[in-house]
């Protein structure tokens, strides 16, 4: 009884190979290698079982199944419910028509979405936001009129904006798995569908508020922080506090001294590590109520970690990346020589050039 | 004339009641599996038989049975799909009204080969009166002896039970079917895993189509290898076509599959020609959702052999010169007929049916809905075309169940096949937008 040790499969995600256990799915196996490779996952949330499959974002070729079947799959698959195979090889981005295919999902997600990150208090940590970065376009084919809602209330401490709902419906996967009942679901069918809780009900139980976090959007917004800042000015830090009903390791988020939200922890892929409970969240908000422990390590280049305070960390790449996109070299063939400008060493110009944007070979 | 199987006996008055059924030689199927056959028997003479699933995708319906797990201790079901949606099908319907008992003697010939106690039959639940006939049987039947507990002797228990359906048409896809049985929101599931895994209750289940349960009988009757010399190739047997639109005899007729859509269309014994005085434009030859063919692609084939009523032959050449038989949903449209308001029209349907759950279908339905009603209204732009070829492309392929394809397709073919006719509703709104106006220009009219 010394190989108790289930094998190990390998698997090759745009060309990198990596080994993982079997029953791993192509997302997580994608996930272990690092987040350049990892599909974006715009519905799938690892702690919610059954969740995934639903906004397709995550779709991958497969273009060989396994060493014994090394056939490709007919047709793209959802990674994050997929699970790998020995010898299984996966296109990632380094397929167009898996790009081709994302792409298509944002445009289709951005549909009816109101575009009204300028006043969403989600803005800067959304996942939206940063698939539309990273793989859609700056204008819109659609011309009809966006599809709206009538609002509804569902309670003191959740906003719901249904215009922004994906309907990933992470936030119904949360209330059945972490709740003892839940009263919201999805009502209607098609485009029309909508997360509600059926006749005006609130959705009133101690751990309601996890929803929040799980919403990869501004759908679902904390009311006690509601148009009081934006996150890229907040600082986060990491507490905890002895809590009767959760595990109370919460993340703190301030704006000088004062604690203006408080929300569970998440790990690198945005994913809540532990559901916290209402008190935690929305009534404990004295900076004497915890024990920090320290700043918050927010290890994905999002704009939370854009100012300040941890030399260490890299800045986030979009404004790298945005600039490389806009940045055009001037073919001037004017001859400079006659002009009677004092010509600068060109090490001048490197520093304040990004470095980012590295000359075509 | 060609082989009944399945309307052999429904102009017989009364057929509907047990006694008239049993004495037109029903239920001896019944009589002959229990006694005289072992499950596995049965499933290998469904093999032999070759009989393709009637519900649309045509996958082997003996191949289905032999997928299904059999754990031990754990129950097992069988499902009949009787939720027919589609758009220009109607054949279960027929089937089910007029001869119930067909279907529920399938259905203990089936249960039996798999070793399912509980069946069920999914009714679309606007068909509430068919459910009725359906319960009325199965009384009937129970009463004879030949559902509940030790049927016949055999030691066999079987429960039929008939569930009205949730009123959508997702809910005709196994999967959302399954979720539907059980009480939940239709939506259907990610596969795999497939349902004849982990299926209803997360039980192995197997989910056929009425029609293709309704074969068994004679199968049982008759040996799975009489039943695979009636048809063509790989497309054996009978199929319930139901045939609508500019047609002099429109209806659901049984035909021997191999069968020419040209002798479909024009001979008296089925459709009896395109109404007249008027020419033949377009076929959607197996329910809206397969792709639509000009008349001169739906009667010969890209090489200029006759095509065939039957799987190969439908769908010879791809989605570029072909289509698909479907469920066998038979729309035929003369000269007079607008496509472009037709793809809206089935359009607007999958817009409406949509469960919602995946993006690319739940938002690109109704942009592609959005888009033709702007061109068939007279608002349409000069790149709408390319932008709903597009749109089709992107949900196509990328959802969770084949709502998006079946959504995508007639789009698709409709612009492949009748391009100018799109391209002269954006160019001339006014025209197009007068009552009864149609494209008159150059077209390949039968």
């Amino acid at each position: 009884m010394e190989d108790t040790k289930p094998q190990l499969l390998t698997v090759t995600i745009d060309g990198i190979a990596v080994e993982v256990e079997p029953g791993t799915t192509i997302l997580q196996a994608a996930r272990k290698i690092g987040p350049d490779v990892a599909p974006p996952a715009m519905c799938y949330y690892q702690p919610l079982k059954g969740s995934g499959g639903k906004c397709r974002a995550c779709l991958v070729r497969v273009a060989a199944g396994s060493t014994k079947d090394p056939r490709p799959m007919p047709k793209l698959v959802a990674s994050c419910l997929t699970a790998v195979q020995d010898g299984m090889v996966v296109e990632n981005t380094t397929n167009p028509q898996v790009v081709d295919a994302r792409n298509g999902i944002v445009e289709f997600l951005l549909l009816n979405h109101p575009l009204d990150c300028p006043v969403c208090d989600q803005a800067g940590e959304c996942d939206l936001q940063n698939f539309a970065f990273d793989h859609g376009k700056a204008t819109t084919r659609y011309e009809e009129d966006r599809r709206t809602f009538e609002k509804k209330d569902i309670g003191p401490y959740i906003q719901l904006h249904m215009t922004r709902c994906i309907l990933c419906y992470r936030c119904v996967y949360t209330a059945d798995q972490i709740t003892e009942k839940r009263v919201h679901g999805v009502l209607g069918r098609g485009d029309a569908s909508e997360i509600g809780t059926y006749i005006e009900k609130a959705i009133d139980n101690d751990f309601s508020g996890n929803v929040i976090d799980v919403c990869p959007v501004g759908a679902l917004t904390d009311k006690t922080y509601r148009f009081k800042n934006r996150v890229w000015f907040t600082k986060p830090v990491d507490a905890h506090r002895d809590c009767p009903t959760c595990s109370g390791k919460v993340t703190l988020w301030y704006r000088g001294d004062e604690v203006i939200r408080v929300t569970a922890r998440k790990n690198e892929w945005n994913e809540v590590t532990e559901f916290i409970c209402n008190t935690c969240r929305f009534e404990t908000k004295k900076t004497s109520d915890w024990v920090i422990e320290g700043p918050t390590k927010v290890s994905r280049s999002s704009v939370i970690s854009a100012n300040k305070y941890r030399a260490d960390l890299e800045k986030p790449s979009f404004g790298k990346r945005l600039a490389a996109a806009e940045y055009k070299p001037i073919h001037d063939e004017r001859d400079t020589s006659q002009l009677s400008i004092q010509q600068l060493p060109p090490e001048r110009f490197a520093k304040t050039l990004p470095s980012a944007v590295e000359p075509e070979p | 004339m060609t082989k009944k199987i399945l309307t052999e006996h429904i102009n017989v008055p009364g057929i509907e009641t047990f006694d008239v059924y049993r004495q037109q030689g029903g239920y001896t199927a019944v009589e002959k599996a229990l006694k005289t056959m072992t499950p596995d028997e049965i499933v290998e003479e469904v093999k032999k038989a070759g009989v393709r699933g009637r519900g649309g995708a045509g996958f082997p319906m003996g191949m289905k049975w032999s997928f299904l797990a059999k754990p031990e201790g754990v129950p097992r079901y069988l499902v009949c799909n009787a939720d027919e949606s589609e758009p220009g099908t109607f054949k279960d319907h027929y089937l089910m009204k007029h001869i119930p008992h067909l279907l529920i003697e399938g259905m203990i010939v089936s249960s039996f080969a798999l070793g399912a106690n509980k069946s069920f039959i999914y009714v679309r639940g606007e068909l509430m009166y068919v459910i009725r006939i359906l319960e009325k049987a199965i009384a009937e039947a129970k009463a004879k002896g030949f559902l509940g507990k030790n049927i016949l002797g055999s030691g066999y228990d079987l429960e039929l039970v008939v569930q009205p359906g949730g009123g959508a048409y997702i809910c005709g896809e196994e999967t959302a079917l399954l979720e539907s049985l059980e009480g939940k929101r239709g939506n259907p599931r990610n596969k795999p895993p497939f349902p004849a895994v982990k299926g209803l209750y997360q039980c192995p289940t197997v989910v056929n189509n009425v029609e293709s349960i309704a074969t068994t009988s004679w199968i049982i009757n008759n040996g799975g290898d009489a039943y695979a010399a009636i048809g063509i190739g790989r497309s054996t047997g009978t199929k319930l076509i139901s045939a609508s639109g500019h047609m002099r005899k429109p209806g659901v007729y049984e035909i021997e599959l191999g069968l020419p859509v040209e002798d479909f269309i024009y001979a008296d014994e089925w459709c009896g020609g395109i109404r007249p005085g008027h020419k033949f434009k377009a076929l959607v030859a197996g329910g809206s959702s397969v792709p639509i063919l000009p008349a001169n692609l739906a009667l010969t084939l890209a090489n200029g052999e006759k095509r065939l009523m039957s799987y190969e032959s439908l769908s010879d050449g791809g989605f570029a010169t072909g289509t698909m038989l479907g469920s066998g949903g038979f729309i035929l449209f003369d000269e007079t007929s607008c496509i472009v308001k037709n793809t809206w029209n089935f359009s607007r349907f999958y817009h409406h049916e949509s469960c919602g759950q995946c993006s690319p279908c739940r938002e690109g339905t109704g942009w592609m809905e959005k888009v033709l009603h702007r061109i068939e209204h007279g608002h349409g732009h000069q790149h709408d075309i390319d932008l709903l070829v597009d749109v089709s492309k992107k949900i196509e392929g990328n959802t969770i169940c084949p709502l998006g394809d079946a959504a995508a397709w007639p789009v698709a073919s409709a612009i492949r096949h009748f391009r100018d006719e799109f391209q002269w509703h954006i160019d001339h709104p006014t025209e197009a937008t007068q009552p009864g106006a149609v494209y008159r220009g150059e077209m390949a009219l039968v």
